[in-house]
């Protein structure tokens, strides 16, 4: 026995180091809005083949998830934010992590199929080829636009809850998908404003390194605008209702005061108070998507019980 | 002879062993609730095996 694997024996993982493989927190987001597009889909499904259903979706994020760790493990060593995950830290070795990432996709796409039909399993096989091989393989490391497209994957599980309820797409899961997308490039960019140093450290081509601070201000106002039109036109869906309307209109004129205060700002004022507009605007962004579609399940609660 | 002093590693050894357990037991029971939904639901209860099952067909001959 060599003195490397004795060292190696000394990092052996626990069951939670696999676990964080996952990325439980994106999971979280990733759960609750495909639960959401599956319920508010107008086919009812047996509680069990809707648990099934997301618990494998659920499955097919975290496996994307240790896929994006074992390809991003050099990034992630040089970011504050991430250097302390299962890869970077010495506790899973990238090879683990690809084994993983690689046997989960499969188990989750076969299990979807089984458990639901083909079109969400397709559906669930494409949202984790785009985003291990289309976000974090090609083009993280080369376009600014990276959050743009990357957050498409981000986008897909209300779709694949939805698909997975009636078997195909319609005008509302699209809606849904498209809120998620337009949400994520100025909620990851106000985090780039204030995570700083990280992404220059790291040399991922952010829109903050490669066309500066103030063009990533104005790319926030910008999508924020954009992302207003979609939050509404959902209210007017089949599965849209009072209680969505009212607070989609709240948030968006929330979020939009939010966007402007951050485009009329540079640089000097907000290294004054420390990036507090940056920083509640990024915190805000969590509560507007979490609202958005707990709204929807509101109002599909109340429409399932006859009050409206 | 036996090793008897257990070592930090030894604990994160357990907890993998351990976590990897409850998965595989709670897959099972995901497949086993699975099964009797769909069947409760009326999905099929056989399938095509390389013989001719009329009863398969959309009209049943």
């Amino acid at each position: 026995m060599t003195d490397a694997t004795i060292t190696d024996r000394d990092h052996d993982a626990g069951f939670g180091d696999y676990f964080a493989l996952l990325k439980p927190r994106v999971m979280s987001l990733v759960v609750f809005t495909a639960l959401v597009g599956l319920l508010v889909a107008p086919v009812g499904v047996h509680p069990m083949v809707g648990f099934a259903a997301i618990l494998f979706i659920a499955v097919g994020a975290g496996a994307s998830g240790a896929l994006n760790m074992w390809w991003d493990a050099d990034i992630d060593a040089v970011m504050r934010r991430t250097s302390k995950r299962p890869v970077p830290s010495g506790r899973v070795t990238g090879e683990e992590a690809l084994a993983i990432g690689l046997a989960l996709s499969g188990f989750s796409i076969v299990m979807l199929a089984l458990a639901t039909n083909i079109a969400a399993a397709g559906l669930l096989a494409f949202t984790i080829f785009f985003y291990a091989v289309v976000y974090t393989m090609w083009l993280k490391r080369w376009t600014p636009q990276n959050i743009v497209i990357g957050g498409a994957a981000g986008a897909f599980p209300p779709m694949i809850g939805w698909v997975a309820a009636t078997g195909s797409v319609s005008v509302e899961a699209v809606l849904m998908f498209a809120l998620i997308l337009m949400w994520t490039p100025p909620h990851f960019w106000a985090l780039a404003l204030f995570m700083r140093s990280d992404y220059d450290d790291a040399g991922v081509p952010m829109l903050t390194v490669t066309h500066g601070r103030p063009a990533t201000r104005r790319h926030i106002l910008g999508y924020t605008v954009l992302l207003a039109p979609v939050s509404l036109g959902l209210a007017f869906t089949p599965i849209g209702g009072p209680v969505y309307l009212v607070v989609a209109l709240v948030l968006n004129a929330w979020f939009l005061k939010g966007a402007v205060a951050i485009w009329r700002r540079d640089e000097g004022m907000a290294e004054a108070d420390k990036y507090r507009a940056e920083k509640d605007f990024f915190r805000f962004s969590l509560y507007y998507l979490f609202l958005h579609f707990g709204a929807l399940l509101i109002d599909h609660t109340l429409l399932m019980t006859g009050v409206i | 002879m036996t090793i008897k002093a257990t070592h930090e590693l030894h604990q994160r050894r357990l907890s993998r062993n351990v976590g990897l357990a409850i998965v595989l037991v709670g897959f099972a029971a995901v497949v086993f609730g699975l099964t009797i939904a769909k069947i409760q639901t009326g999905a099929p209860m056989q399938a095509f095996d390389h013989a001719v099952r009329p009863e398969l067909t959309e009209t049943g001959q």
